[in-house]
């Protein structure tokens, strides 16, 4: 029996008091897809940086094809031939792909040998793995799945044959993702071992040979991918029997409480991110807003919430929108009825060091039960976080603990229990799941449906087509700042929301990835 | 969770840091030939063994407080506002304004006349680079650096020109004895207690109340919770509401008045004339003052009277002993950089530390990374 | 520790004053620092010499850290016992004002300001005279017609030496042209001696091939450009003539160390008399420096008129104007 590529024994490491690895012990046969799956917060990134250098374990030790090895560094994980793709690139923006393939692996103080060492090696590379990228663009001028692929290139030019990647598909369509995964398996048939991040069971199930799901801290369980089912999977990872699908009724849609029309926003640098937009969402009904990151849908729901300026009509419940002036903060906004979950909840629906109170009043702090004279009731706001929290289920029920010292999920439920509790007429949601534990999902899910059977209307926007599918009334399709087109969920499906998100309409043709990328990379000219 | 506990965050690190910085100027101190120890002898003594160290040592703490607070309101909206000098040295003006401009019968009808002038002018000047921040992006750091430089200039002009005294100094005329603000020794020696004489007097009782008026509006009030949040993160204020604009003004309007009022204690309460260079550095001072207390009023007040203590211990040791100024300016300088710009120096081997010695079992809800 | 008990506060220190009799002199160095090559150090020179001449004497000293603690450092030196205090220059006069009636056991003296109090003694120096006699050294040794004034900063005082090089050097050459230059108006123009440097330079290129620094540590920068020009200058002060010897045509001696030892002396025996005490060039208190340094650039001739208008001048025979006495100046414009 060959020795296995990777093997981990009893890794443990902790940040103070929480034990992020528990005695961890995996094997990773070469030649394998290996996935590894775990909410977040499970403790798979912690793991992935201990063998990349990044951490340090503080007991265990690491075998790199049997050999016993230490990585106090990156660079020692490069000579281990270990390669990493991270969920951000790391990437220089105003490089050539040659330049950043090379960067940091010259082999001399002049470059020009090793670019032509690398321009050869790059196209033997391409060649064998579909990896095609022209060597002389600039990564700003390249879509995002292009980009991941020069992170691929990169590892390879180190002569890496271990390759992990951190949540590779979070930002890439459908067939992107597929694109990707065809290289995986080509990688694979070349003798690289590959391990893979992610946090979706479909992913696993269709790539991964075996698979190990952590739960936090511990590796609960490690399966041939062949012999396990997503469900028991989903309950490996949180330790109890979830629903994966949404549970809810057909919808009852009343009359209209968002119109848009003709909404166009430019941002600051003067790029136009909304090019005239028009939809309505309806009492009881929610709109499902899909479409690859940066194709704005998050200036939608800025513009709507009053974080940013915008042109056009909009109305709430008849009523016309200050899009432009003194009206336009975001302060009007929930006093129209509008709330807003953010798309992200660290950078702007929380203020990560106050406490979880302090951000229960959080944009609603000039609300006057909140006031005592001129000062703030302080006891009033902790009150009413305290039955807030209670309510939601925020883990730990403490309002005095900070904001970043909870879970993605329960951070997520704090934001949901302050917005949803306003009884608003409009819940503009951003990316509601990102980052939150599967536990956590069912609920938050089950809140929005709430809120919608409730009578009220909801805008949702996400990237995962799987929540767009399961919470959506009606599905829009947004592509460079225009919806491509509306559809309702029983009558769609991936395949044809994944082309539509390309800004290809004619969906009933073949269309090749290529194309698919260079439509995306031209609409949202770089990454995000 | 936190790394540290708070009680370390608040009192151990600043303690290692005053202890590292003092070792560091022993060294110094030992090279140049002379004891160290009764370099520091000298220098506690000198601040703190009798009540006219106490005085001189409390006088330069309410500078530092007034300078302190201003930098740690705008550290909590995220401004770095190192133009405290600047903003003193105009609100400096302020108050001679004040105090020349009327024959005071009272000083208690000058000082809150004073206090208005002194916070107004320090605010009128922080306010050009806060709305060059605020609209147009200038770095705040370099708007308000550079008017320190201008904020220099035009005060030599005046004092060369329109407020100079007859004379060859160029400082101005002598304010009215009805401006005096009441000495330590005054108030104290009416009651009964014997204080030495020194330039402390009832700003100290001012730069108190602005300690706990500062702590009032960030925890308190609205607007404080709005400075906060703006400070955390601007783009969740947009998300919440919060004009950034506004906050920004507000903010350095506030900081700009705090350094400002540092004038009331060193002109009005001492000098009695405006000087050319009546801020002595206590703008820059004031940094390192918030950086130590944390931004913290109570933190900041006690940062500003151990600085107090430094620069009157300093002032003593230079009288004592032969070590030569240059040499006490850079013993400050060492307290300064490792209290102020060293701290990560300190923070996370500390925080190493703590965290191999508190091992506990996960707890529910807490995330690992 | 002896140094403990002065420090338990300033009523205890101020009786211990009061009591002493012999009681060490003071002396605070003011801001530009104590080797300025120029005032501050001709009267640490000056408490130097007093030390070596006054076997086992001491006295204490301490240096000016800013503008705005000259009321501290002075009432320091009050409250533990100096006496007399003497401290240097006319920026002290207002804060002086101030604290001398505070101490009354207390004898000050000031240099170059007069401090109207009972316990103050006030050096004056006749700085007009003293700068004639190198003005006119300077118009004969001018070969360009044209000689040259740098100041520090721009006060009365200065113009004084200023107007009185003017006079000098118009008597010796009525056709001469004078260009006057001040380095600031602030306190800062004291120590700063690379703008002391540009004025010469420019001064050199509009014609100038003598130059007088009244300028403090400035001077030094002045002299330095001077020297590296090839032109002549002069000195003020203290004899600085060994600073670029071959260049430095004289120096304009301003006896502060004469001021700071007579004092000292004085206290010492307890003769120090208060009020004003004028230094000029009958009691020396103001001179034109000659050694080995200049011998080789001052003719005879010179020596024949600069010794000629000395004695003029002390007799009464020859008024060289005072610009403080009218803030004007006859020989030069500002």
């Amino acid at each position: 029996m060959t020795a296995p590529a990777i093997e981990l024994k009893g890794i443990s490491k902790s940040f103070g008091p929480v034990q992020a690895n528990k005695d961890i012990a995996i094997r990773v046969m070469p030649g394998t897809i290996h996935g590894i799956i775990g909410e977040n917060g499970a403790g798979k990134s912690t793991l992935m940086s201990i063998l990349y250098g990044f951490y340090k374990a503080d007991t265990g030790e690491i075998f790199i094809r049997g050999e016993r090895t230490e990585i106090p560094d990156s660079q020692a994980a490069i000579r281990a031939g270990i390669g990493m793709v991270f969920q951000h690139f790391k990437l220089v923006q105003n490089f050539t792909v040659l330049e950043n393939i090379v960067l940091g692996a010259e082999d001399g103080a002049l470059l020009k040998g090793s670019l032509s060492k690398a321009r050869t090696l790059l196209k033997q590379l391409s060649e064998e793995y579909e990896l095609h990228v022209d060597p002389d663009a600039k990564i700003e001028d390249l879509g995002v799945g292009m980009q991941q692929r020069v992170e691929i290139l990169k590892a390879l030019y180190r002569r890496a044959d271990i390759l992990i990647l951190d949540e590779p598909t979070g930002v890439l369509t459908p067939a992107e993702a597929d694109h990707l995964f065809r290289i995986l398996e080509g990688l694979k048939r070349e003798g690289k071992t590959i391990i893979l991040i992610t946090h979706k069971l479909r992913e696993i199930m269709e790539t991964t040979d075996t698979v190990s799901v952590m739960r936090r801290g511990e590796m609960t369980a490690t399966v041939k991918t062949a012999e396990t089912t997503p469900q028991e999977l989903a309950e490996l990872m949180v330790g109890r029997e979830v629903l994966l699908r949404v549970d809810k009724q057909a919808a009852t849609p009343g009359e209209t409480v968002l119109n848009v029309e003709n909404l166009q926003v430019v941002d600051g640098s003067g790029v136009e991110r909304l090019r005239g937009i028009s939809l309505n969402v309806k009492r009881g009904e929610i709109l499902g807003i899909c479409g690859v990151a940066g194709n704005g849908q998050s200036e939608l729901l800025e513009v709507l919430g009053g974080m940013r300026p915008g042109k056009g009509r909009v109305t709430v419940n008849g009523q016309e929108l200050d899009l432009t002036g003194a009206e336009s903060d975001a302060r009007t906004r929930r006093r129209r009825g509008i709330a807003h979950v953010p798309e992200d909840r660290q950078e702007e629906g929380l203020i990560m060091d106050f406490f979880a109170w302090e951000n229960v009043a959080f944009g609603y702090h000039d609300d006057a039960r909140y006031q005592r004279g001129a000062m703030m009731n302080n006891d009033a706001i902790r009150e009413d976080a305290e039955a807030k929290i209670a309510k939601f289920d925020v883990r730990p029920a403490n309002c005095w603990l900070k904001a970043k010292n909870f879970s993605g999920g329960n951070q997520q439920k704090i934001v949901i229990a302050r917005e949803l509790e306003r009884n608003p007429d409009l819940l503009l949601v951003g990316q509601p799941t990102r980052g939150v534990d599967i536990g956590a999902i069912e609920f938050i899910h089950e809140q929005i449906v709430a809120l919608r059977d409730a009578g009220k209307a909801v805008l949702l926007v996400s990237v995962e087509l799987d929540e767009i599918l399961s919470l959506s009334d009606r599905i829009a399709v947004i592509f460079d700042g225009r919806i491509m087109g509306e559809r309702l969920p029983s009558e769609t499906d991936e395949r044809e929301l994944g082309l539509l998100m390309a800004g290809i309409t004619d969906t009933d043709k073949d269309h090749s990835v290529d194309e698919i990328e260079e439509n995306l990379a031209h609409a949202t000219g770089k990454a995000g | 969770m936190d790394k540290l506990p708070k009680w370390a965050d608040v009192a151990l690190i600043p303690l290692i840091n005053l202890i590292l910085a003092l070792i560091v100027s022993g060294l110094v101190v030992a090279l140049i030939g002379q004891d160290p120890f009764e370099a520091l002898a000298i220098m506690v003594n000198g601040a703190v063994g009798s009540t006219y160290g106490w005085g001189y040592t409390l006088f330069y703490a309410t500078n530092f407080i007034f300078t302190g607070l201003a930098v740690a309101i705008a550290f909590h909206a995220r401004l770095f506002n190192i133009g405290g000098e600047g903003q003193a040295q105009l609100g400096s003006l302020g108050v001679a304004l004040v105090c020349l401009m009327v024959p005071w019968p009272h000083w208690l009808i000058a000082l809150p006349v004073a206090i208005l002038g002194g916070g107004l002018f320090g605010a009128a000047w922080a306010a050009i680079p806060a709305y060059l921040q605020a609209t147009r992006g200038s770095h705040i750091v370099i708007t308000t650096i550079m008017f320190n430089f201008i904020a220099s200039a035009l005060l030599v002009y005046l004092l060369v020109s329109a407020l100079k005294a007859p004379g060859m100094a160029p400082e101005s005329a002598r304010f009215v004895e009805g401006s005096h603000l009441p000495t330590a020794r005054e108030v104290l020696g009416a009651i009964g207690i014997d204080f030495a004489r020194t330039p402390m007097n009832v700003s100290f009782i001012v730069a108190l109340l602005a300690c706990w008026g500062l702590w009032l509006l960030l925890w308190r009030t609205r607007l404080g919770y709005e400075i906060r949040a703006f400070g955390h993160s601007d783009k969740a204020a947009v998300y919440a509401g919060i004009n950034p604009v506004r906050i920004t003004m507000i903010t350095m309007l506030i900081s700009g008045a705090l350094a400002g009022l540092m004038a009331i204690n060193a002109v009005m309460g001492e000098q009695e004339r405006l000087l050319q260079d009546n801020v002595l550095g206590a703008g820059f001072v004031g940094i390192a003052v918030a950086l130590m207390g944390r931004s913290h009023p109570v933190g900041v007040f006690i940062a500003a009277v151990l600085f107090g203590a430094l620069y009157q211990g300093g002032a003593e040791l230079e009288f004592e002993t032969s070590i030569p100024r240059e040499m006490i300016v850079v013993i400050q300088a060492l307290v300064i950089l490792f209290t102020g710009a060293l701290d990560g120096m300190v923070r996370s081997p500390l925080e190493k530390a703590f965290l191999r010695f508190r091992r506990q079992p996960d707890k529910p809800g807490v995330p690992a990374e | 520790m002896t140094t403990m008990k002065t420090l338990l506060g300033a009523v205890a220190a101020s009786a211990l004053a009061a009591g002493a009799a012999m009681a060490e002199p003071g002396l605070i160095i003011d801001l530009g620092g104590k080797f300025d090559k120029s005032f501050n150090e001709s009267a640490y020179n000056g408490a130097q010499r007093w030390v070596e001449d006054n076997d086992g004497a001491d006295y204490l000293e301490t240096e000016l850290a800013s503008e705005a603690q000259r009321e501290q450092t002075m009432r320091r030196m009050a409250d533990r016992g100096a006496n007399p205090v003497v401290v240097l220059g006319f920026a002290n006069g207002s804060t002086l004002e101030q604290v001398a009636p505070d101490y009354p056991e207390t004898n000050f003296v000031i240099v170059d300001m007069v401090v109207d109090q009972p316990n103050v003694q006030s050096i004056v120096f006749a700085e007009h005279q003293g700068s004639y006699l190198v003005g006119m050294m300077a118009a004969m040794a001018s070969e360009t017609g044209t000689v040259s004034f740098v100041g520090g900063m721009d006060v009365p005082l200065i113009r004084k030496f200023a107007c009185g090089y003017a006079q000098g050097a118009k008597a010796a050459n009525p056709d001469v042209e004078v260009i006057a230059n001040m380095t600031g108006t602030t306190p800062a123009a004291w120590n700063d001696p690379v703008k002391g440097g540009e004025l010469t330079r420019s001064q050199i290129s509009q014609g100038s091939d003598v130059v007088f620094a009244a300028a403090g540590g400035t001077g030094v920068g002045v002299l330095q450009a001077a020297a590296d020009e090839g032109e002549l200058a002069i000195g003020v002060d203290s004899n600085q003539n060994y600073l670029h010897p071959g260049n430095m045509l004289t120096s304009m001696v301003k006896r502060v160390d004469n001021a700071v030892y007579d004092a000292f002396t004085a206290a010492a025996e307890g003769e120090l008399q208060t009020g004003i005490v004028v230094k000029d060039l009958s009691n020396d208190g103001v001179g034109v420096a000659m050694d080995e340094f200049n011998e080789d650039l001052v003719t005879e001739e010179m020596m024949a008129a600069v010794e000629e208008a000395r004695a003029a001048i002390v007799s009464g025979e020859l008024e060289v104007h005072d610009y403080t006495s009218d803030d004007s100046c006859p020989a030069l414009t500002f």
